[in-house]
């Protein structure tokens, strides 16, 4: 079934970070640990789904002159909407959260995959489309963050790794690190993409 | 010019239908996020002061500390937690405006003679890691018991007796500094800090509550 390419694609094939180079802006800023490359990653999926349906339900109401702004405002209103609903009932996860959703509006991802898939497609596809897609960002979101984490903390997810001994790499976890192992893991991601064919 | 008109109506149509969503879900939220906003305030408050039967987000006493930049007199909130009526502690917000990167707010509980109960940090941006440590109960816990007087208020790497974190020197030393500042402030206006509550002129008080004579209290 389609759907199920549609959700597939956007783990690997067309991994938004690692193939596509989309939403690099925070991609670096906030994989200083694995948790905030999983917060983010999340809260990012949750929009992307949300604002791929409504896009796609509208689709056909659009003019195609006004859309990007159309999309724009469609994706502003949503993100604002989950902002305030989250601080009101679920504050906890609010407070995780909370300074990485303003972010998400200016995350190009989004307004892409509105863009090139949602506005041409139905509902159930586009939903898939931006689960996938969701899902490998917080995928490479996750892997970069663990990396950073490990070598510049020397810890995984607030666990400590390798005992007080460890000098952590503070460079790591410095802008400068997220540049270093961006650049690597892509080296690794290509590398491994043309041995398998 | 009739497409120009459609293209016009039907943005209008989408910003106005996300206007009026986006109010109604404000207008929602409005009192829940008051509320969590409230709660958070109190568990910080309970978080650096003792036990206490009052509430102290209402039971304030409100000090101006000089001018921000841009002239306006700078507000300091000074919570009053009370037991059976009789004053267990105050807790006030300090800023340390110099941390590594941005400023570290932090909520101070003092006793009524000034002894620090306990502080806890409420928001920072430090690096996640090395200065984001100043949370870790091992750093907060020995402001406890500490006034101006009974302590070297510098970092060890200065000659104080404050540990440091290893690979950030930067966030404790702000800390300390902007903690001490804020004892400073409380010693000097500590007659005004605990006087009988005035009802705050522009304030909103959400609750009714009962405000005890002023005797030549707070301006």
């Amino acid at each position: 079934m389609n759907l199920m390419r549609d959700f597939s694609k956007g783990i690997w094939q067309e991994n938004a970070v690692f193939k596509l180079l989309l939403g690099m802006c925070p991609v670096l800023a906030v994989t200083t640990s694995a948790e905030n490359g999983l917060g983010m990653g999340l809260a990012t999926t949750f929009v992307l789904v949300c604002s791929n349906i409504v896009v796609a339900l509208m689709r056909k109401v659009i003019p195609s002159g006004v859309r990007i702004p159309a999309f724009i405002i469609i994706i502003a209103t949503f993100v604002t909407v989950v902002q305030l609903c989250m601080e009101a009932w679920v504050y906890d996860l609010y407070l995780a959260l909370g300074i990485f959703i303003p972010l998400i509006v200016v995350n190009c991802l989004i307004l892409g995959r509105a863009e090139a898939f949602a506005s041409k497609n139905p509902v159930s596809r586009s939903a898939a489309d931006g689960l996938g897609m969701g899902l490998g960002f917080t995928l490479a979101l996750f892997m970069l963050g663990a990396v950073r984490e490990i070598f510049g903390s020397g810890a995984i997810l607030g666990f400590d790794l390798f005992g007080p001994s460890y000098q952590p790499i503070l460079l790591m976890i410095l802008p400068p690190g997220a540049f270093i192992t961006l650049g690597l893991l892509l080296a690794l991601m290509s590398r491994m993409s043309r041995n398998g064919g | 010019m009739k497409d120009i008109l459609r293209l016009l109506l039907a943005l209008t149509l989408i910003a106005g239908i996300a206007g009026l969503i986006l109010s109604q879900v404000e207008t929602a939220t409005r009192e829940p996020i008051k509320e969590q906003r409230r709660l958070q305030m109190l568990k910080a408050l309970s978080a650096v002061l003792p036990e206490y039967t009052n509430s102290p987000d209402t039971d304030t006493a409100t000090l101006e500390n000089g001018v921000d930049k841009k002239d306006r007199p700078i507000q300091v909130v000074f919570y009053r937690g009370r037991k059976a009526e009789q004053l267990v502690g105050t807790a006030f917000k300090v800023v340390a405006p110099d941390g590594y990167s941005g400023k570290i707010f932090i909520m101070v509980g003092v006793k009524p003679d000034g002894q620090i109960i306990g502080i806890e940090i409420l928001t920072h941006a430090e690096t996640p890691g090395l200065g984001s440590k100043i949370t870790d109960a091992l750093f907060k816990d020995q402001f406890k018991g500490k006034d101006l007087d009974n302590v070297d208020w510098r970092v060890k790497k200065d000659g104080g007796e404050f540990d440091q974190i290893t690979g950030a020197t930067i966030s404790p030393r702000a800390i300390v500094g902007a903690v001490k500042k804020g004892l400073e402030f409380y010693r000097e206006h500590k007659v005004e800090i605990l006087a009988p509550q005035v009802i705050p002129a522009p304030q909103v008080v959400p609750a009714p509550q009962v405000v005890p004579a002023p005797k030549g209290g707070t301006k």
